[in-house]
């Protein structure tokens, strides 16, 4: 049975392997990558790493595909002595959850602590390199240009409430928009 | 099953990975080929581990997956990053870098 499952899986990690590079498309690269990981947490299992699989499935063929699929999509296109090589002795309790616990949290700590910190810098780059810079790129329109808002005669300045009582210098016809010298809101001035 | 057997595999799907590297230039592939690398190293460990009967290799193969996390967040924020500056999604293309 062990044998059985062992060939299924075994072929199936190598096929996707080997379809991630030979498939054109990054979507089906991704699609292969997927079963190429469920394949190899089949063979986790086997080898009975039930925590490693279960996180290899979480973590792998769950977030971080999730990831991948949503950026092909918008990028597109394109010494001592060995044991006897059938293992050890199967133990109760041996790859379960809390044997990995005990591990981390007592031998491994600074692996542990390391790791967590490793994901935090992850993360925070991951959000710097992919964050906004300075308003739209490939836009030469100044912000604050594309938010003015025609107003209605009259109802501008106090400059302009006061009748007649232009700035020198700035044309005077009427429904013309000016735009003033320190990139302020526009204004809609009458004769 | 052979834990010789498991190595095996782990070795085609690493040479697979290595292959796809070389041989692919969508930075994205070459991503997906370095996760295959990974992957067959995390397969090796595992098998180590159960080999010896020792689940200190289920240790090491969560921190490779924990570092293999957080190369895809960095990897496809730079693709990202790269797509918004039109750059070409072509690593032969890229070959000089800027302050």
């Amino acid at each position: 049975m062990a044998e059985i499952l062992f060939f299924i899986a075994g072929t199936g990690a190598v096929a996707g392997a080997v379809g991630v590079i030979v498939l054109r498309n990054p979507f089906y690269s991704v699609l292969s990558l997927v079963g190429h990981l469920l394949c190899l947490a089949a063979l986790f299992l086997l080898l009975r790493a039930e925590f490693v699989a279960v996180a290899q499935v979480v973590v792998y063929a769950g977030a971080v595909m999730v990831l991948y699929v949503f950026v092909v999509a918008y990028v597109g296109g394109d010494g001592a002595e060995l044991p006897a090589p059938t293992g050890a002795p199967y133990v109760e309790g041996f790859g379960s959850p809390a044997q990995i616990g005990q591990l981390f949290l007592g031998e491994f700590t600074l692996a542990f602590e390391l790791a967590a910190f490793l994901l935090l810098v992850g993360a925070v780059g991951a959000v710097t390199l992919s964050r906004r810079r300075g308003g739209l790129e490939g836009s030469d329109v100044a912000p604050a240009a594309r938010l003015d808002v025609r107003r209605p005669l009259g109802t501008g300045t106090m400059a302009e409430a006061v009748e007649g009582r232009l700035p020198p210098g700035e044309p005077t016809d009427a429904h013309e928009r000016v735009q003033s010298a320190g990139g302020g809101p526009e204004e809609t001035r009458t004769a | 099953v052979s834990i010789t057997w498991y190595l095996t595999i782990s070795a085609l799907i690493f040479c697979v990975g290595a292959g796809g590297v070389m041989v692919r230039r969508s930075p994205l592939v070459v991503l997906l080929c370095l996760e295959l690398m990974l992957n067959a190293g995390n397969l090796a460990l595992i098998a180590f581990a159960r080999m010896h009967g020792n689940a200190e290799g289920h240790i090491f193969a969560l921190t490779v997956l924990v570092v293999a996390a957080c190369e895809v967040a960095i990897g496809l924020g730079v693709v990202v990053a790269m797509q918004r500056r039109r750059l070409a999604i072509d690593v032969d293309e890229l070959r000089t870098l800027q302050g």
